[in-house]
């Protein structure tokens, strides 16, 4: 089973996109933090990061820039999943090495989409 | 709904448009036709479909129709026929076109989603293809929806089902909470309204058609008249898309699957239909 790691510092926002990740079959951990979602790298790399942007302590792009310094660090697929919805922040992302981007409010339709187009699920019939 | 209401939409929509409503889909006649309604003046639906019942504005017919016809759309939809688009039938066309040009048709362009989807699979293709030009006629049976089309403004939802970030990076503008896509893409779509039962004699002929997901609105007789009219209009060794759920089977023997490959379709006697044979006899041999 892929795994999956969520990172918001909001507790709604986390069940409602792990809700969405483990209906497609990945199996979830939760971090509210960019330090928390750093430390939880550190013990096991996930398959897939959904990251939020604005966080206390560590941001999400800060996060991303010291996750691809990490040794296995460029495994994982990371979307960003924010209310960040201009081109420079989507840019920027991107320069920091994240793969996707979605742009909140999001639904199961636009994450599973994603996840396709990465690589880590497959359409379905 | 009265059961006589129903039949006379039912009616109309059939011989204007060639759609076909089951009786399941009265629902759907009543939440699309109450704002036709509201925006024609009448105090309900019952009150436009007296109207109906005589010699109704032209102009009406044509919003009813609109209102009926389905634009259920995104950017690469369903992702596996663009696959195709590029792995099968582009790399077909390049080695088979002299002239370097090649038509494609999109038979059902909706708000412009998947004419620009190839649009934007052709740009990113260019290097391939070094002096080529490419046409794309995208028709649609609703003028409003062909206007949105043009203006080619999408709202953030829209842009995030099935587009890699990277395309949106790359071909759009974001303006307000919209997004539009640049001149250059936009200028590679051509759109024309067009009813798929009128006769196709005002249409060229086509090395690609795209016709996903609306022959399913018709009833076996107009698919097949629809299908069969269509090879009329493409090259002998060009390529038919159509539908998940669409089949020619059993409606026109113009076009055959292309063996392989869900959903592609090759007119009947093309070398694409052969190739497959050759190889299951040297599989046998």
């Amino acid at each position: 089973m892929k795994s999956c790691l969520i990172v918001d510092d909001s507790r709604v926002v986390r069940k409602v996109a792990r809700r969405i990740a483990e209906d497609l079959g990945f199996q979830c951990e939760e971090a509210e933090d960019g330090q928390k979602a750093y430390e939880a790298c550190e013990s096991t790399m996930p398959d897939a990061i959904l990251l939020d942007w604005n966080m206390p302590i560590m941001s999400g792009i800060e996060f991303l820039e010291k996750l691809r310094e990490m040794e296995n660090g460029k495994g994982p697929k990371v979307i960003f999943c924010t209310t960040e919805n201009d081109m420079n922040h989507i840019q920027r992302a991107i320069q920091a090495g994240a793969d996707e981007y979605i742009m909140k409010p999001f639904d199961s339709e636009i994450i599973e989409s994603k996840f396709i187009q990465i690589g880590l699920l497959e359409q379905s019939a | 709904m009265k059961i006589t209401d129903f039949e006379l939409y039912k009616d109309l929509l059939k011989s204007k448009s060639g759609l076909v409503l089951s009786q399941d889909k009265s629902y759907l006649l009543e939440s699309r036709l109450n704002p036709v309604a509201k925006k024609w003046g009448y105090d309900s639906l019952d009150a436009m479909t007296m109207t109906m019942q005589g010699v109704p504005d032209p102009e009406l017919i044509t919003d009813i129709i609109e209102a009926m016809t389905t634009n259920e759309t995104s950017f690469f939809r369903d992702s596996r026929p663009f696959d195709m688009f590029k792995d099968v039938v582009l790399a077909h066309v390049k080695q088979a076109r002299p002239q370097k040009k090649i038509k494609i048709w999109c038979a059902a362009a909706s708000s412009g989603q998947e004419p620009y989807t190839l649009a934007m699979l052709l740009k990113e293709a260019a290097s391939d293809f070094p002096g080529w030009s490419f046409e794309i006629y995208a028709t649609d049976i609703s003028n409003e929806i062909l206007n949105q089309a043009r203006e080619a403004k999408y709202s953030q939802f829209e842009v995030q089902r099935g587009l890699p970030i990277q395309l949106l990076m790359k071909y759009f503008i974001q303006d307000g909470d919209k997004w539009q896509l640049n001149d250059e893409i936009r200028g590679m779509v051509k759109y024309d309204y067009f009813n798929l039962m009128e006769p196709m004699s005002k249409l060229g002929t086509y090395d690609i058609i795209f016709c996903r997901n609306v022959l399913i609105y018709f009833d076996e007789e107009t698919k097949g008249k629809i299908l069969g009219d269509m090879a009329g209009h493409i090259e002998k060794d060009g390529f038919l898309f159509l539908g998940g759920a669409e089949t020619v089977l059993g409606i026109t023997d113009a076009f055959k699957p292309v063996p392989g490959q869900r959903g592609l379709y090759a007119v009947e006697g093309s070398e694409h239909l052969e190739q497959k044979k050759e190889t299951s006899a040297q599989a046998l041999a």
